[in-house]
């Protein structure tokens, strides 16, 4: 019985539930079970795995299911399926070759959040210091960086509609997940009536 | 909040920063062949200058780079930063220039 | 009759929205879009506050974020009273609750005003000079006395239960400021397409258009050129306007502080913040923040009535309030003519006193003159008469020497006065720009710019409106990288002043109270005083006389009082300075500033994938750096000791099940990784096999211990390193630092897999039976896997990377697993353990077992001046080694000497006095004082396996002190206590490899 916990059953920290705060225009929404990599490796090529690695630094490629974000020169993680865990890192290994790398499963020290809305950007910058605007941080950018006291992962997934995906560290989740439904609440209400 | 532009990300604020002190401070090759002053200069002794310093600064809640950067101790003031290994394109000790900072985010990337 | 000083017409307010509050009680009606302050007046209520020193009736004197003296007490409702608002920005709503302060018992009989008749006694100064002896009194006498008479208003007692919202937020030109000149360069900018905020304090943007009503731009209205302006800016989607925002600070590099009043003026709030910090980086800023008008100062000039003549103009026309029927306007310049114009056109009484004489004066004579209005030129204000409100202004001439003519008394039951204007240049100081002295203009401009910054309008000192509207475009348009220019057609300004510090009197100078700062009581002579006992900076002018302090900082006195002090040292004003410009621009809310880090919020609570399991266990919990660890499990009715005792006890002759997952964890990874390890730490690290763990212990560059843990050789090229809970992010910095900066050249990568594993600490004789049926893949038998031996299998069918190692002494395994697995995991083990009596436990029996065995922890028996070889751990250091981090300094002069403090253990002559950690250790109790302390206790419990108390300490050259009787402090005295090895339990180390 036990066994099969394995790979079917992860007690994820923030469940499923997903959060609309007092119809705000944002969705939080805490990700589902998935795998994450941490890919290190100094001379990258172009891709490994199919996965791109001539992406500019804080840029995400990929879809919602299977996405590599470059967080610095030699560092991307990587999002994807939990049945495409097992084999990831040989297939990057493979591609790789001689070239010099690590690549650590992090699928459980990683919480995604997916935020979207209208209004995810302005929750987002109660805490993320950054320039969320479109010329700034368009579809498409990704970089490690604080919300509040927590540091995160922000991933603004490629296309019009306004997506993010936040990732955390497993123990952060709670405060960071808490802080995103504070913010929510009444970010549109402005001083202006 | 100081705004620093990292070599790899661009600008970024101060919160994703630590600061590592004076840049430019080789670890010595061979500590064993130091005598106890030369050790403990290595160790402990740092310019302190009114104007601009060399410092270390690594962008730990970013792109988690170690770069330097020239940095004007009366004004705060960047005047460069540039990467490990790299050398900063002024040497001289610039006066504490009366040019405004002027930059966001997106002009860096832009 | 309600509202007896509502004008007929005119005004801002909403007529058709009455609003109710209760001032004192005392229900009070205003319209929509009133202030409180304009609708205390509309109601004929001047007296609205007693003074902070003399307990003076005072009233109202401003109409905006200047005002000194009209400070209320606002009550929102429990948790939600604040002191010290100024009526004159808070705006009238229904439901409010104001409330006035320092009087008791009532503001109309208020007892301390005696303290106005002792006035001789409350001189610049009186608290320094009057409570120095006797020295018994400080505390006693004193202190209770000023802290019981200092402050305004009271404290919630209760906490806040509003909300408080950030915003960082990102712009190419934030305008500070919606007068004309903000509204302008928002204008310029936002047709750039660049991105532009614009804030403004008030309500409503427009600032000083928002009460001229008579002046045109481009041959409309001023009040239809806003509505047309505004349009503009709202019709832009690049434009983000924000009223009741003040901005508060500025700080390095374009960082400014705003502060959005949110709710306050709305009665039903719904779920939005109450206020929200906006932290905005601009690419350039506009200040278009205006000015303050300056007050005149002459005896009594601080009676309710007395206003600043610009204020009556804004009562009368923003508000549709007359602040009294028959006016006096005095004044030294220009603009208190338009007042009186505006005053004479609303059908009241006007007299308007002009030190000027007619010569000095400009075309506002002739016009006020045509309109009817009686005008003293070359006369001065030599007092005022009334007490809870002015009945009476008394001028006299005055003659170029100053020499004064016969007195005359004008009856009146209002006074509009005017000393001239200063531009408010707070924030351009606080950007830390220069700033420059104009003579003409009276005045301190914004001079050298340090930040991207630009003012524009009265705050750099043009009071010409059409003027304004182009500085402000252009200054709009630079900032936006634009050249566009644009100028303004628009009714003349009277402008001009002539400067005046303490008007000209005819009484005994050192005998009337003329006040120059309002809000902290100073009067010309109590800063004439202080300059005659010797305080020449400014700055020591304003402490000692507390002139420019408190919440209005000065904004209406600061002039007067520099240039008194100016002309009593014979000095230029910029030969006297200013003093500094401080964020906040005006008193900003705690909770602003807090937002929404409180509570739950405040810090991130850090917790392991076990800790519903130990709630629900009923632990306790300790705070270990931003992680909750479970403490101690204890059973119904035990306290910490009996909990301690029996889970120390479980753990030495069953076993214990711990949860150590918050132990901070780094993959080393890459062909160097070993070289790396080597590097880092003292330790050999090449000949380390696969499967095999070592104690690493790691030192910072100065020889001093920096953090400690085990670390696994996972494969040729892989290091599980695990670092102490607190030092986690320290190591991989330690580590990373070195990698990029010092052996670039090294192919190492590190990742902190911290929370990728959840670890498990099964310790005790029992712990593998415990194990043994759940594991798969791994021989758990002795032989096969020894302790400090790591394999990778299964558990529960998980994979895991299964430790053998102890930190209790005991037969011990960490069981690593992915952490969204632990929780299943530890549930099967410890139905597994059932059967052996397994017993879960927290951090401190943790520390008890370790610290019967001598383990040190790093943080406990280390300081970060700690070596190797002081606390014992010499035999670590790889010999062999040419070089690591610290290994040089560990042949320093002062690392080698002798007299270092060694760890050493402790036993107390009485086996049941647990000593304090931290005390202090002499060899003779005897000995004069100050003592010889020779060193500290680091680490004391109660030993249930001894039976008896233990301690470990540093002690100078304690190795060589075995046996040696010491002394300890405790708080009921020195403690005999003797030196012994550190380690207390199984001293020969065998439990741990059965």
């Amino acid at each position: 019985m036990l066994e099969a916990l394995y790979r079917t059953a992860r007690a994820l920290p923030l469940g499923r539930a997903a959060a609309d705060p007092a119809r705000s225009g944002i969705v939080i929404q805490p990700a589902g079970a998935e795998a994450r990599f941490a890919l290190r490796v100094r001379d990258p090529g172009a891709s490994a795995a199919g996965l791109p690695l001539d992406g500019p630094i804080n840029s995400v490629r990929g879809d919602d299911r299977r996405w590599i974000a470059r967080l610095g020169p030699d560092e991307w993680l990587i999002g994807c399926d939990e049945a495409e865990a097992d084999h990831l890192p040989a297939a990057i290994a493979a591609d790789l070759g001689e070239r010099a790398h690590a690549v650590v499963d992090v699928s459980h020290r990683n919480v995604g959040i997916d935020v979207s809305g209208p209004l995810a950007a302005a929750a987002l910058n109660a805490g993320c210091p950054l320039d969320l605007g479109e010329a700034a941080f368009p579809a498409g950018s990704a970089t490690r960086t604080l919300f509040g006291k927590a540091e995160i992962v922000l991933i603004r997934r490629p296309g019009p509609e306004p997506r993010y995906r936040v990732e955390c560290w497993r123990s952060f989740a709670t405060y960071v997940h808490g802080l995103l439904v504070e913010a929510s609440l009444g970010v549109g209400e402005t001083a202006r009536r | 909040m100081l705004l620093i532009a990292c070599p790899y990300c661009g600008n970024r604020p101060e919160t994703e920063f630590r600061c590592g002190g004076q840049a430019h401070i080789a670890r010595p090759a061979d500590p064993a062949a130091l005598s106890d002053e030369q050790w403990s200069g290595y160790l402990f002794v740092r310019d302190n200058p009114r104007g601009v310093h060399a410092e270390r600064w690594n962008h730990v809640h970013g792109c988690g780079r170690w770069f330097n950067a020239l940095r004007d101790t009366v004004s705060d003031r960047f005047l460069e930063t540039y990467k490990m290994g790299e050398k900063p394109s002024r040497t001289e000790s610039t006066e504490a220039g009366s040019t405004p900072v002027k930059s966001t985010q997106a002009e860096a990337r832009a | 009759m309600a509202q007896p000083f509502r004008l007929s017409r005119g005004g801002r307010i909403d007529r058709t929205r009455p609003v109710r509050f209760t001032f004192n009680g005392r229900t009070v009606e205003g319209f929509h879009g009133d202030s409180v302050a304009s609708a205390l007046l509309a109601n004929g209520i001047h007296l609205v506050g007693r003074s902070f020193k003399y307990h003076r009736p005072r009233g109202i004197l401003s109409h905006g974020p200047d005002e000194p003296s009209a400070l209320l007490s606002v009550d929102r409702g429990p948790g939600r009273i604040d002191p010290n608002n100024r009526a004159s920005v808070v705006e009238a709503r229904d439901g409010l609750k104001t409330l006035s302060q320092n009087h008791w018992p009532s503001l109309e009989h208020d007892i301390g005003a005696v303290n106005d008749l002792l006035s001789p006694v409350f001189v610049a100064g009186f608290y320094y000079k009057t409570f120095m002896w006797p020295r018994t009194f400080w505390d006693k006498v004193y202190e209770p006395f000023i802290r019981a008479a200092a402050g305004l208003g009271k404290a919630p007692a209760v906490p806040d239960p509003d909300r408080y919202a950030n915003r960082h937020a990102h712009c190419d030109v934030l305008v500070v400021g919606a007068g004309p000149a903000g509204l302008t360069a928002a204008l310029a900018a936002a047709r750039t397409g660049k991105r532009v905020i614009l804030a403004d304090e008030g309500p409503e943007p427009g600032g000083a258009l928002l009460h001229d009503v008579t002046a045109e731009i481009d041959g409309r209205p001023a009040a239809e050129w806003l509505s047309a302006t505004l349009a503009e800016l709202d019709s832009r989607e690049n434009v983000v306007l924000l009223p009741r925002t003040t901005a508060f600070g500025y700080y390095n590099h374009n960082h400014v502080a705003l502060a959005e009043r949110v709710t306050d003026h709305v009665a039903n709030p719904g779920t939005a913040p109450r206020e929200r910090l906006w932290q905005v980086r601009a690419g350039e800023v506009v200040l278009a923040g205006g000015s303050h008008e300056r007050p005149l100062v002459f005896a009594d000039n601080d009676r309710p009535g007395i206003l600043l003549a610009e204020s009556v103009r804004v009562f009368l026309n923003r508000y549709g309030v007359a602040p009294g029927r028959r006016i006096v306007f005095a004044t030294s310049g220009a603009s208190a003519y338009a007042a009186a114009l505006d005053a004479k056109a609303a059908g009241l009484a006007v007299t308007l006193v002009d030190l000027r004489t007619e010569a000095e004066c400009g075309p506002e004579l002739a016009r006020l003159k045509a309109a009817g209005v009686e005008i003293l030129t070359g006369h001065t204000v030599v007092g005022s008469k009334g007490t809870k409100r002015v009945t009476g202004l008394i001028v006299a001439p005055v003659d170029r020497a100053g020499r004064c003519g016969p007195r005359r008394v004008l009856d009146c039951d209002c006074v509009g006065m005017s000393g001239g204007w200063t531009p408010a240049v707070h924030l351009f100081s606080q950007s830390r720009g220069k700033l420059a002295y104009d003579e003409r203009l009276d005045a301190f401009l914004p001079g050298t710019s340090a930040q991207a910054e630009r003012s524009a309008g009265a705050a750099k000192g043009t009071y010409d409106l059409a003027e304004v509207l182009k500085e402000g475009f252009a200054a709009g348009a630079a900032a936006a990288g634009s050249d566009e220019r644009k100028s303004f057609t628009a009714s003349p300004t009277l402008t001009g002043f002539k400067p005046v510090r303490a008007m000209p009197t005819d009484a005994d100078p050192t005998k009337v109270r003329a006040f120059v700062d309002f809000q902290n009581d100073v009067t010309a002579k109590d800063i004439k005083l202080a300059v005659r006992e010797g305080f020449h900076s400014i700055e020591h002018v304003k402490r000692y006389t507390t002139t420019g302090m408190a919440t209005d900082q000065g904004k209406t006195s600061n002039m007067n009082a520099l240039g008194i002090v100016a002309g009593q040292l014979d000095k230029t004003l910029p030969g006297v300075g200013t003093t500094t410009f401080r964020p906040p621009y005006t008193p900003v809310t705690f909770g602003t500033l807090v937002g929404p880090a409180r509570h739950a919020l405040f810090d991130p609570i850090r917790t392991t994938p076990i800790h519903e399991w130990a709630e629900a266990q009923g632990a306790l919990f300790e705070n270990v750096a931003l992680w909750r660890r479970a403490w101690y499990f204890p059973k119904a009715g035990e306290d910490i000791h009996a909990a301690v005792a029996r889970e120390c006890e479980a753990v030495r002759k069953g076993v214990g099940i711990f949860d150590a997952s918050t132990l901070g964890k780094i993959e080393v990874v890459g062909p160097d990784a070993a070289e790396f390890m080597n590097r880092i730490y003292v330790n050999p690290w090449l000949k380390l096999e696969v499967g095999r763990c070592r104690y690493g212990l790691m030192l910072k560059e100065d020889g001093y211990i920096l953090d400690d843990g085990v670390v696994a050789r996972i494969a040729p090229d892989c290091f599980h390193v695990t670092t102490t809970t607190g030092g986690a992010p320290r190591v991989l910095a330690h580590m990373e630092d070195y990698l990029q900066t010092e052996w670039p050249d090294l192919k190492v990568f590190l990742t902190s897999t911290t929370e990728q594993w959840a670890v498990i600490a099964l310790q005790g004789p029992k712990a593998r039976e415990v194990i043994a049926p759940l594991v798969d893949g791994i021989d758990l038998s002795p032989a096969a896997f020894p302790h400090m031996a790591m394999r990778t299998g299964t558990i529960c069918g998980v994979p895991t990377r299964l430790f053998r190692v102890s930190f209790t002494g005991e037969l011990g395994f960490e069981i690593n697993v992915p952490s969204d697995h632990a929780k299943a995991v530890w549930e099967a083990i410890w139905e597994a353990g059932q059967r052996h009596g397994i017993t879960p436990y927290g951090t401190e029996t943790m520390h008890v077992l370790r610290a019967e065995k001598g383990y040190i922890i790093i943080g406990q028996e280390t300081d970060g001046t700690v070596t190797p070889d002081d606390v014992g751990l010499a035999g670590m250091i790889a010999k062999a080694k040419k070089d690591f981090v610290g290994k040089r300094s560990l042949a320093r002069p002062d690392v080698v000497a002798s007299g270092r403090k060694q760890l050493v253990g402790l036993v107390t002559d009485d086996p049941k006095l647990v000593l304090d950690e931290g005390a202090q250790i002499v060899d003779d109790p005897g000995q004069p004082i100050p003592m010889r302390m020779l060193g500290h206790v680091t680490s004391s419990y109660w030993s249930p396996n001894c039976s008896r108390s233990i301690a470990m300490a540093l002690v100078a050259d304690g190795r060589a002190l075995q046996g040696r009787p010491l002394h300890v402090t405790t708080p009921e005295g020195f403690a005999q206590v003797t030196v012994v090895d550190p380690v207390f339990f199984d001293p020969k180390g065998e439990r741990i490899h059965a």
